[in-house]
């Protein structure tokens, strides 16, 4: 007896001309661990979704049949679990006993049940705190697991994860992925996951089915990939395990742009500081600057970045990089100077954004400058082209897929030529396509004569490109 | 797909939880006006009732909530919500930000009942805010500022509906049309039209 | 104050609100806060986070009773004369009155307001006052995001400097800023909230299920003799300025 079973299923959201999925064919059953892969934005997340029973009847239209156990999502909620890729978007209450407890009080568990499930869920997905511990004090990875925990006290027979390590740390991952196994191993249910890091996943799944515009392109196990689909999947951005990696080759910074001197960075209401640190950023080279979850790295990119004041120590930018601004320190320059001479990239690029098209979006800073409208077009048109991003000049950043956004954030910063460039996690949440195109991209600015600083927990970013790696907080 | 009729004035979820959001986001927002602006109401206080002009900026959650949830209470309800934020932000104080949340959001809520909850267009935001103007300048007034002469009352009221009608009705309506553009508003009617 | 349930608090704040705004005099405002001040150390609150909190009401209060003191109708004799006003007796005792009613009827609110969990407040009014659990639970789930929302806001600032659009203009450019800073939270605040709606629907958030509650709400004695208290500070109030006199009722 198949527990979920789609059956020539697509859907088309009500505001766009074609559908998301069509023909979308399988049976799972009870107990099996899938790995659903494909290109982004071919609709993956779309059918967790709808198995979960949360896409609403007036977003779109379905075609073909899903049911789980013979029953539609929607009869069946709480048989299916969804934990979602974005751990602060599915916190909903304040304490983490209630947080947990709330799908329970939701499908109307009797209350001495509820505390009972709770502790077990808690202490399945290894999240060892008090009841009554503030969920907004957990790191990302404690989040995904209290999410996860949340799903669990439903006790759901099928658990789909949209992308659940997209937004982690390396630790955080691997702290999910153990809870996620331990979870599988103890309640048997069905695990249904999408996911672009794949070799986390690799020996977990028991099956693999690849999804294409047209319906499911392969569908078997993992060792059985055959090898022309592996191309393919590579070519859509997912990471398979033993991916070559490009060789890396050090490079040598030239002139010193921005020195940091005993410097402790912090937010202003916040007793919090990151570890004291020293260090020279060099034109032409890259410095990655790694550490764990909380060490403090935003608040240091922000402090470099002359956006927030040193807590302790000081931030002391070269006379290269002054210039013809009045103080060394970037704190003291006006927004105007910020933009020749550091150009600042936010882990979240909608946070930067202020305009309601690409275009004008990379035409604010030299806007600002007020450089000629004639030298504003040239600049724009080259990003355009050098971003991939031509064909969406028109379109409302906010509209742009996860990677096109990143770019569009870095090309915003490039848009006024400042010498120096931080970047706060270029890569979360890339797949290998868009990772590749970032990588590329950071490299010519380099050899251009760029500085750039990058706070960042990919592993593999640190070993592709890094020059310097700065290590903030545990070992040197 | 199973039909389904749906009752056309019931919340969903995510009319719920996203006016719930504005509502928050309108609160800090109140806050920020506040910052900004609390020394220029501190100065026009010294004039006869000109302090209603800036009132605007604690109105705009009402119609905003309505026209992007529009159903039932939305306005109220989004009003009341920035109202309980700014208290719990404490830049407004207690119980008297709650009462006049209620107020404001139901001088909103009642044009947008007139017009029978089926009319969404910049007549009725402007009109909505307004109407949450004046309920504004009849709360305060009877509340904050008892005792004032009619000249103070007067005008008093006529700023609170032009600060109403411009910030409290007009700015939201444009502001819809900018959540629109950028696509987040694909779950909801107002995002599927123009 | 922190086991006093937040519907007791809800309740006597609303009380004295409302008796207190009843009438226009000083000598209820006063006795009132007399006894709010009195009371205030049991409120539980260190001192420092309640000067934080009570600092905005002490500023903002007198400059609500600056209007009386200018445009209050005109009783009693001359005081003083400031440029084009004629300050009265009457004006003077209004601009008192005002400050201390806005007092009066806040410090509880605000006080209150900062000693209660809003998880707590929720179960009591869906548990006992029966309001509709969905909005009660949807307010709740999108107030908690505050905290994430003001850092939000706080990075918005900070990027508009990074983009070079934070400084220079004078008050008209500073209005609009501050218009598109809005647009922004307000765009990053719908997502977050569409995100977390279907967070909830996926745990089964109006599932057509009786809900259960996995936390009790109670209303006990102690917390009706709390509201009682506040009803009889509210009547002793009353009743001074009804027999010194001052009793003036607001609409007249």
């Amino acid at each position: 007896m198949a527990t979920l079973s789609a059956h020539e299923w697509g859907w088309q959201f009500s505001a766009r001309p074609a559908p998301a999925l069509s023909n979308i064919s399988f049976e799972v059953t009870q107990g099996e661990r899938v790995l659903l892969l494909g290109a982004s934005g071919v609709g993956k997340s779309t059918l967790l979704r709808a198995l979960a029973g949360v896409l609403g009847e007036d977003e779109g239209t379905q075609a073909g049949s899903l049911h789980i156990d013979g029953a539609t999502p929607e009869k069946a909620r709480g048989t299916v679990g969804l934990v979602l890729q974005d751990p602060e978007n599915q916190v909903i209450l304040e304490r983490v006993g209630d947080d947990v407890a709330f799908g329970c009080e939701n499908l109307g568990v009797p209350r001495e049940e509820i505390w009972h499930r709770v502790e077990q869920a808690l202490s399945l997905v290894g999240l060892n705190v008090p009841l009554n511990h503030s969920t907004s004090a957990l790191s990302g990875g404690q989040k995904q697991r209290l999410a996860l925990a949340g799903v669990l006290a439903m006790k759901p027979e099928i658990i789909a994860l949209d992308e659940p390590t997209a937004n982690l740390d390396p630790a955080g991952a691997i702290a999910l992925k153990l809870a996620v196994s331990t979870v599988a191993d103890a309640t048997g249910a069905t695990i249904v996951m999408v996911e672009h890091r794949v070799e986390l996943w690799w020996d977990f799944a028991t099956r693999i089915i690849v999804l294409g515009s047209e319906g499911v392109i392969w569908d078997g196990s993992p060792q059985s990939l055959p090898a022309e689909t592996a191309v393919v999947l590579e070519a859509a951005g997912v990471w398979l395990p033993h991916k070559k990696l490009p060789e890396a080759s050090r490079h040598q910074g030239t002139t010193v742009l921005l020195t940091a001197e005993n410097l402790c960075a912090g937010y202003p209401d916040s007793p919090v500081l990151s570890p004291e640190i020293n260090l020279s950023v060099r034109a032409g080279e890259i410095m990655a600057i790694t550490g764990p979850n909380g060490v403090g790295k935003t608040a240091l990119a922000l402090t470099l970045g002359g956006l927030m004041p040193a807590q302790r120590g000081a931030v002391i930018a070269s006379p290269e990089l002054q210039g013809a601004a009045k103080y060394s320190n970037p704190l003291k320059w006006r927004s105007k100077e910020l933009l020749t001479r550091v150009g600042s990239v936010f882990q979240a690029p909608e946070q930067q954004f202020i305009s309601a098209t690409v275009r004008s979006e990379l035409a604010a800073g030299p806007r600002a400058l007020g450089l000629s409208p004639d030298e504003i077009e040239t600049r724009v048109d080259e990003l355009l082209e050098r971003l991939h991003l031509k064909d969406l000049a028109s379109a409302h950043p906010f509209t742009l897929s996860g990677g096109q956004q990143r770019r569009l954030s870095v090309g915003t910063a490039l848009a006024t030529k400042p010498q120096l460039l931080i970047l706060d996690e270029p890569t979360f949440g890339q797949d290998a396509v868009t990772w590749a195109e970032m990588v590329s991209l950071l490299s010519e600015l380099r050899a251009e004569g760029h500085a750039i600083v990058a706070i960042t927990h990919d592993e593999a970013f640190v070993r592709t490109l890094a020059d310097t790696v700065i290590k903030l907080g545990g070992e040197r | 797909m199973h039909a389904t009729t749906v009752n056309k004035f019931r919340w969903r979820t995510v009319d719920i939880v996203v006016a719930s959001v504005i509502g928050v986001a309108s609160g800090i927002i109140f806050w920020a006006w506040g910052l900004a602006y609390g020394p220029l109401s501190a100065a026009l206080s010294a004039t006869p009732g000109l302090t209603a002009l800036l009132g605007g900026g604690w109105l705009f959650a009402a119609v905003l909530g309505g026209l992007i949830v529009r159903k039932p209470g939305a306005a109220i309800y989004t009003e009341l919500i920035a109202a309980t934020v700014s208290a719990l932000i404490g830049s407004q104080w207690g119980f008297g930000t709650l009462m006049s949340g209620l107020i404001q959001g139901l001088g909103a809520e009642l044009v947008f009942a007139l017009f029978l909850y089926a009319n969404w267009n910049i007549f009725t935001a402007v009109l909505a805010g307004a109407g949450a103007g004046v309920a504004m300048s009849i709360n305060d007034l009877v509340v904050w500022y008892p005792g004032v002469d009619a000249g103070f009352q007067t005008v008093y009221v006529i700023c609170g509906v032009i600060s109403g009608a411009v910030l409290g009705g007009l700015v939201p309506w444009f502001i819809v049309r900018g959540l629109a553009r950028s696509g987040a508003l694909s779950r909801f009617a107002a995002g599927r039209q123009n | 104050m922190n086991t006093i349930s937040p519907l007791a608090k809800l309740c006597a704040a609303g009380i004295l609100g409302i008796v207190l705004l009843l009438s226009l005099d000083p000598v209820s405002a006063l006795v009132a806060l007399i006894f709010e001040l009195a009371l205030l150390p049991w409120a539980g609150v260190p001192a420092r986070r309640l000067l934080k909190i009570v600092t905005p009401l002490l500023i903002a209060a007198p400059f609500a009773g600056l209007a009386g003191l200018l445009y209050g109708r005109d009783e009693g004799d001359v005081v003083a004369s400031l440029g084009p006003w004629n300050i009265t007796k009457g004006e003077v005792a209004l601009a008192v009155t005002i400050t201390l009613r806005i007092l009066a009827v806040a410090l509880p609110a605000v006080v209150l307001f900062a000693t209660t969990d809003p998880t707590d407040l929720a179960d009591g009014l869906a548990q006992l006052w029966k309001l509709p659990a969905r909005f009660v639970i949807g307010a709740l789930a999108a107030i908690r995001m505050l905290g994430l929302m003001r850092q939000d806001w706080q990075m918005l600032r900070l990027a508009r400097r990074a983009r070079g659009v934070a400084d220079g203009g004078g008050p008209v450019a500073s209005l609009v800023r501050l218009g598109t800073q809005a647009m922004a939270l307000l765009t990053i605040a719908v997502r977050r909230g569409s995100l977390l709606a279907t967070a909830m629907e996926a745990r089964a958030f109006d599932a057509p299920v009786q809900r259960t509650w996995a936390r009790v709400a109670m209303f006990t004695s102690r917390d009706a003799w709390f509201v009682v208290g506040a009803a009889a500070i509210a009547i002793i109030a009353v009743v001074m300025a009804v027999l010194t006199g001052a009793w003036n009722f607001v609409i007249s």
